[in-house]
């Protein structure tokens, strides 16, 4: 198994994801370079947070258009697993492999620090080491981190299960306080009508070592390889 | 074919909550500016573009917008595009 971390100019939390696959998982890591079109026959690909193209015109923007993006896109269409975390989640929608899109966090500050998450559906290529209803505690680090889409694509996500992560308390509840960000629904996280393609704004690659803090995020990157040892 | 100045004005749709607006209207009203409504900060840009004429210029614009300047989920744009006089 062999999962690929593109790297933008800008990109910040491309290492940590490579350590998250290669340490925390034990699976081989590679770097993709954003200008080339090689995705050296992984079997899944990773588009780290940070701040591609500088956040440049709109965070994400500039980076949907760059040259592995039509591979990630062919690679999606597919099938192939893909996960984008904060920018990469970003970058996921300015591309339109995902709806909707993230916009300045409502209160207008940069937020950095651990959230709890609801997990939704723990039937998924990406929550299947995760339990329906868990709640785990993920850092987020990010200034726009808004979701947003219209309310009849809200609906749509929800009544077909796309949503898999919602911002929540502690004991699990989905309320106002408990979003960091103004993010429709207290949505984190969602999936691609097939399944096969998440966007997340908080950070699982952050938590996968009892070092860190918390091994919440460990699941995400076990999930991904369970559903290719299954595929 | 001709030059011409193109301005494009992306701003936050129409409804959706632009809290970089508020805040900016928050703080004209604490600087004792009365009367200020509906204050929403968007982005100019501004290039220049060499079209075989003012329709040519205006459709590429627009795919333009649509490809990359506004982002069609949040965002409005609207496009004035103008010849430049020949050297």
């Amino acid at each position: 198994m062999k999962i690929g971390v593109v790297t933008f100019p800008g990109s910040n939390c491309d290492y940590d994801c490579y350590r998250a696959v290669k340490d925390g998982l034990g699976a081989e890591a590679v770097f993709l370079w954003h200008r080339d079109h090689d995705l050296q026959g992984v079997d899944a690909v990773f588009l780290p947070g940070g701040f591609s193209y500088g956040d440049y015109l709109r965070a994400g923007a500039i980076a949907a258009l760059s040259p592995i993006m039509r591979e990630v896109k062919a690679f999606a269409a597919g099938g192939g697993p893909v996960a984008g975390i904060c920018n990469g989640f970003q970058i996921l929608c300015e591309a339109g492999l995902l709806p909707g899109a993230l916009m300045r966090n409502r209160a207008l500050k940069f937020r950095s620090r651990p959230v709890h998450l609801l997990v939704e559906r723990a039937d998924t290529a990406f929550t299947s080491e995760y339990e329906t209803g868990q709640v785990l505690t993920v850092p987020i680090a990010h200034g726009e981190g808004c979701y947003f889409a219209e309310p009849a694509v809200l609906d749509g996500l929800e009544a077909n299960g796309q949503v898999l992560f919602r911002y929540c308390t502690a004991e699990g509840r989905v309320e106002p306080a408990a979003n960091p960000n103004g993010s429709a629904r207290g949505i984190a996280g969602i999936i691609n009508a097939e399944g096969n393609v998440l966007g997340m704004m908080p950070h699982p690659e952050r938590v996968v070592d009892p070092l860190l803090g918390s091994t919440d995020g460990l699941g995400l990157f076990r999930s991904v390889a369970a559903h290719l040892a299954r595929v | 074919m001709t030059d011409f100045r193109v301005e494009v004005r992306v701003t936050p749709r129409r409804g959706i909550l632009d809290p970089q607006g508020s805040a900016v209207q928050g703080a004209l009203r604490s600087l004792g500016f009365g009367g200020v409504e509906e204050v929403h900060v968007g982005r100019l840009i501004r290039f220049t573009l060499s079209a075989e004429d003012e329709s040519d210029a205006a459709s590429r614009v627009d795919a333009m917008c649509r490809q990359l300047l506004a982002n069609p989920v949040t965002e409005d744009y609207d496009v004035r595009v103008e010849a430049l006089a020949a050297a």
